[in-house]
């Protein structure tokens, strides 16, 4: 109930800009309808609300459909342990939205990883570099028309990367019965692939 | 009435005379006091640390001496992942230590990139430098890490010494003088 009530507040402050609240197990999530009012909505949630805790941001990308990013706000209020979600599109002409570093600082490093990750730009954001791979690395891996494998390149004196071997993958999970020796990944070749069939059993047939 | 005891200390070795040839005892020297360089990158770097402790003791075979200096180091023990972002400067600090020195990867990643098949992640730590045993595990129990050093001890044991200076002696010209 606390959570569906802040949401409402929010709602009742910024009016067609949040849509209508969406619960799912007691989880709320809203949607702005403007990427571009993100700072002022999470201004308000953190100094009306009481939502002093940014658990994290996050990036969905939509590939294919337009608009093609989503970007997640995961909030919480640690003095009554509200939580709300709030969800804004971005489309890929644009692929910028302003930080919200000036509401919570642990936003900083949050939105840094997205725009190494998704390659997403936060206007406002003072130290945009990348943070987990290097400063020239051309590439943002985790867009879905990035290949698994990677892509070679070379940053000389940084680092290098080289196109990741597959033979025998994709190496995924396989549901239904069977132990774990038949249903983990490994090497299958695709016209055996029966879900539940251990190599033995397949050698048998 | 002779009574000394010959428990615990044998006065008949010293002044006694071991004979044998200074290649092979260079050798013995070296294999017994292999300074690891611990390159802990991941999880395995923890099995690495239970290595070190009292309960599998790697010190039994003179190998307790965690040098975290490159330039004091034998022999570079690679114990995790290896990124891209990292291979770099695990390039450099193998670069960095003295020869003669050896390399164990240890562990699935070290060897091959293990199950992390991805754009991040070397493909086995052999694809920057040399490696002399693989150890396979994930993460391998201290016992294969001692057998990996017990691998490279008798290595080392079998490597001429004196010969091989005469050979970098007569490639730099540095005997003549």
């Amino acid at each position: 109930m606390l959570n569906l009530d802040s949401a409402n507040q929010l709602k009742a402050r910024f009016g067609d800009l949040i849509s209508d609240p969406v619960q799912f197990r007691g989880e709320v999530t809203v949607e702005l309808a403007d990427a571009g009012q993100i700072a002022e909505v999470c201004g308000f949630a953190k100094s009306k609300l009481g939502f002093n805790y940014l658990v994290d941001i996050s990036s969905i990308d939509n590939y294919g459909a337009d608009p093609r990013w989503t970007v997640v706000y995961e909030l919480r209020n640690l003095a009554n342990n509200a939580e709300l979600r709030i969800k804004t599109d971005v489309s890929e002409e644009k692929s910028e939205l302003p930080t919200v570093l000036g509401v919570w600082a642990t936003a900083n490093w949050h939105e840094r990883e997205i725009y190494d990750m998704m390659g997403l730009r936060f206007a406002g954001h003072p130290d945009l570099r990348r943070i987990l791979m290097w400063e020239g690395y051309p590439y943002f891996p985790l867009r879905k028309d990035f290949p698994l494998a990677g892509k070679p390149t070379n940053v000389p004196d940084v680092a290098f990367t080289r196109i990741t071997p597959m033979e025998g993958g994709p190496f995924v999970t396989v549901p239904g019965g069977g132990d774990s020796i038949a249903r983990e990944p490994r090497v299958r070749v695709p016209e055996n692939a029966e879900p539940g069939l251990s190599d033995k059993q397949l050698a048998k047939k | 009435m002779h009574t000394q005891s010959e428990i615990g200390y044998n006065s008949k070795i010293e002044g006694d005379v071991v004979i044998t040839r200074i290649d092979a005892a260079l050798a013995w020297f070296r294999k017994n006091s292999v300074w690891p360089m611990p390159m802990g990158l991941a999880c395995c770097g923890i099995e690495l640390m239970a290595v070190g402790a009292s309960r599998f003791d790697i010190s039994r075979f003179g190998s307790e001496v965690m040098r975290f200096s490159p330039r004091q180091s034998d022999c570079m023990i690679v114990a995790g992942t290896v990124t891209y972002k990292m291979a770099g400067f695990v390039k450099r600090i193998y670069d960095q230590m003295p020869e003669p020195k050896w390399v164990i990867a240890m562990g699935a990643c070290a060897s091959t990139g293990g199950m992390y098949r991805s754009y991040a992640v070397l493909q086995g730590v052999d694809n920057i430098i040399p490696v002399d045993v693989y150890i396979s595990g994930c993460p391998p129990r201290p016992e294969a890490v001692l057998d990996a050093l017990i691998k490279i001890q008798n290595q080392i044991g079998t490597e001429p010494i004196l010969s091989k200076m005469n050979v970098v002696a007569q490639l730099t010209g540095s005997s003549k003088s």
